[in-house]
């Protein structure tokens, strides 16, 4: 607890820990604000928490997962990231090693995107009033002025192509699998990264690209209806090009999951006009969050206001929210 | 004998066979006809892969009482509520039951308000719990059918063997053939049978003889892919247009004559058959599975004394007559606006193989 109490073990714990892995000189000031200097424009400015559990889990653990989650907000809504945040909400008793481990992972996320952590918060709470560990992390971008409706799709019509940069379902999948809630062992791993280095060159070579959206809880699904229902469009996708993790693939025949309602933390829907989306897949496909980029399905004038799936058999249905955590099935 | 390398997933997909097969059926059927697919999964797969496309309109298809927590009556809900409500005790359940309503709340409110339930993804994590919290009663609300009442059964076994003596079942376990002669006798027409895959995996044909030998329906076991559903439409089209009626196994690559002879004779073993409320079908006799007095150590219901109140349905819900094939989700009153999966008024609603659910899910 007297790490959280502003006294000389909070110092203690704020300089060996968030100081000496988020170095920058803007940080290391220890001023009630970090005074920051932008150019003129447009900011983006986004924030998310982060409550996971388990903490750590293949392909990455709650610290690199609020440095990238936030980053991805900024780049899917077509900002550069340059600054964040980070407020931590610690449980008496954590591990020190645990939380080493962790803040080194958000220095490392943060420096391969270039990005700076230039302000902070520090909270200690008894034993049982969090789950070990949260994380609070915001961020600020810079926007260019084309790129300012990429969030809102207002720009997105009949005949764009929906894409995504790979198969859906490995974040959400791993972290079951980290929860030990089944038995049977995979290798997967979360799809966790930082997307703005592919979404940077999405944006340098195309002016067609009409709306982005990372794909986190509620999966490609929630996309999909959110932007259907907020832009009064048709979405139709076409099951048999929607890539395909296999693990991911088999363990939800077993346990009767739909991988579109399942997590990511790599993934993203981009809308693209039609006569730019192979030029915009080549880009991506370049990049390393985009190798398995494939065109899903198209906006469509017909159904506004829904997303239909047709299926590998050739069957339409709808592509609805997710109602409630999915659970296995009974028999 | 299955082809080397065979996948059970995308060739039982495949577009081009759906549509052949979808062809055969529409060249044979000429009589209108209803088929009821007994099994929760069934309209699940069949809605999720908008199988409904490939028929022809004189096939209409009607929801059976095959998902286990649809048919778990509200008198379930609450005997087992009242028992989570026990000092000491907790409550292990598959994670559909939780929000089926009982008469005043559910399973969900009641861990709300710090109950200690615990969804479980088989009855072996329930017994887990018990080994690991020995003081601690652990109670297993035990739902499902054939398929699901041996391994509840091989817990029982299990917790004998190991001396747990802090794990009990709450069991809620039915079988299929009673209420389907149910179905067969009563006043819906049915004329086939599209019969559960996984519960036939156990119990094998013989159970569906009297469908077909005395109550002259058609019954295709069958599989869950697209290709399977429509493939065991097919083969009762044929059987009705013919006047034929049989015992036929679609799903072979699964199911034998005889079933799963290990399986049943350990659900035999712990279970007798009981009288059961079924949601929609009321008192069903011999369709439920009681443990036998040989392991009433393990048996919730006689180690736990709670008087559980009568209740009456919830107004306006119709989950009985859509778990009968004898209405739609889209007849009743209070689908959608009312009853949703947000706000659940019946337990169709509430499982994801439940009719209502489904039907909201993939096709509204």
């Amino acid at each position: 607890m007297n790490h959280g109490n502003g006294g000389i073990y909070m110092n203690q714990l704020i300089s060996e820990l968030f100081l000496h892995f988020f170095k920058n000189e803007t940080i290391q000031e220890q001023t009630d604000s970090a005074i920051l200097n932008v150019p003129a424009g447009h900011l983006a400015f986004t924030t998310d928490s982060f409550v996971i559990d388990p903490l750590f889990f293949p392909g990455g653990n709650i610290g690199s997962l609020s440095v990238c989650g936030t980053l991805n907000d900024l780049a899917v809504s077509g900002a550069k990231p340059v600054y964040l945040s980070a407020g931590f909400i610690i449980e008496e008793g954590f591990e020190f090693m645990k939380l080493e481990r962790i803040v080194k992972s958000m220095a490392l996320e943060a420096r391969k995107a270039g990005v700076r952590i230039v302000t902070g918060d520090t909270k200690v709470v008894n034993s049982g009033k969090c789950d070990k560990l949260f994380i609070n992390t915001s961020g600020i971008g810079m926007m260019e002025e084309k790129h300012l409706l990429i969030g809102s799709g207002c720009k997105v019509r009949p005949g764009d192509k929906i894409i995504i940069n790979g198969p859906p379902g490995e974040h959400g999948m791993a972290v079951m699998q980290a929860r030990k809630l089944f038995t049977f062992k995979t290798c997967l791993k979360s799809d966790c990264a930082n997307l703005y280095p592919m979404i940077s060159k999405m944006l340098k070579h195309s002016g067609l690209v009409h709306f982005m959206r990372d794909a986190t809880r509620g999966g490609v699904a929630a996309v999909l209806n959110e932007l259907a229902r907020k832009c009064n469009i048709g979405i139709e996708i076409d099951e048999t090009l929607i890539p395909v993790n296999e693990e991911v693939k088999v363990m939800c025949e077993i346990l009767g999951f739909d991988p579109l309602y399942i997590a990511n933390e790599g993934k993203l829907i981009a809308v693209v006009g039609e006569a730019d989306a192979e030029n915009v897949i080549g880009v991506m496909k370049q990049t390393k969050t985009g190798r398995e980029t494939a065109i899903i399905g198209e906006i469509t004038g017909s159904h506004s206001g829904r997303a239909v799936l047709k299926t590998k058999s050739g069957g339409k249905r709808i592509i609805d929210d997710l109602m409630g955590d999915q659970l296995p099935r009974i028999c | 004998m299955i082809p080397e390398g065979m996948r059970y997933i995308d060739e039982f997909r495949d577009s081009a066979l759906v549509s052949n097969i979808s062809r055969k059926i529409g060249l044979i059927s000429e009589k209108q006809i209803n088929l009821m697919e007994v099994c929760g999964g069934h309209t699940m797969a069949i809605h999720k892969n908008g199988l409904t496309d490939f028929l022809p309109e004189t096939i209409h298809l009607l929801s059976g009482p095959g998902c286990p927590v649809c048919v778990s009556s509200q008198q379930c809900i609450d005997h087992a509520i009242l028992l989570g409500r026990i000092p000491g005790v907790i409550l292990a359940t598959y994670g559909d039951l939780i929000r089926v309503p009982g008469s005043q709340t559910s399973l969900e409110k009641e861990k709300a308000r710090y109950a200690d339930i615990r969804i479980v993804y088989s009855v072996l994590d329930a017994l887990e719990i018990a080994r690991l919290n020995r003081n601690h009663r652990v109670v297993f609300i035990g739902i499902g059918f054939e398929t699901t009442a041996p391994s509840s059964a091989a817990a029982i076994l299990q917790a004998g063997k190991d001396r747990i003596n802090n794990f009990f079942l709450l069991s809620s376990h039915k079988i299929m053939p009673p209420a389907l002669e149910t179905l067969a006798a009563g006043d819906t027409q049915i004329d086939g049978f599209i019969a559960p895959g996984h519960v036939s995996a156990i119990t094998g044909y013989g159970i569906y003889n009297k469908l077909s030998e005395v109550y002259h329906r058609g019954v295709v076991i069958s599989g869950f892919e697209p290709a399977d559903i429509l493939q065991s439409v097919f083969m009762l089209v044929k059987q009705i247009e013919s006047g034929h009626f049989q015992v036929e196994n679609e799903y072979t690559r699964i199911v034998k004559p005889e079933g799963n002879s290990r399986a049943l004779a350990i659900m035999n073993e712990v279970f007798v058959p009981a009288d059961a409320e079924w949601r929609g079908l009321g008192i069903v006799p011999l369709s439920g599975l009681a443990i036998k007095e040989k392991y009433a150590a393990f048996d919730a219901s006689k180690r736990f004394t709670v008087k559980v109140p009568d209740s009456l349905p919830p107004a306006g819900c119709i989950c009985g007559e859509i778990l009968t094939g004898k209405s739609k989700p889209t007849d009743c009153n209070l689908f959608s606006a009312t009853c949703n999966p947000l706000n659940p008024v019946g337990a169709c609603m509430v499982s994801a193989e439940g009719a209502c659910s489904v039907f909201y899910k993939f096709m509204k």
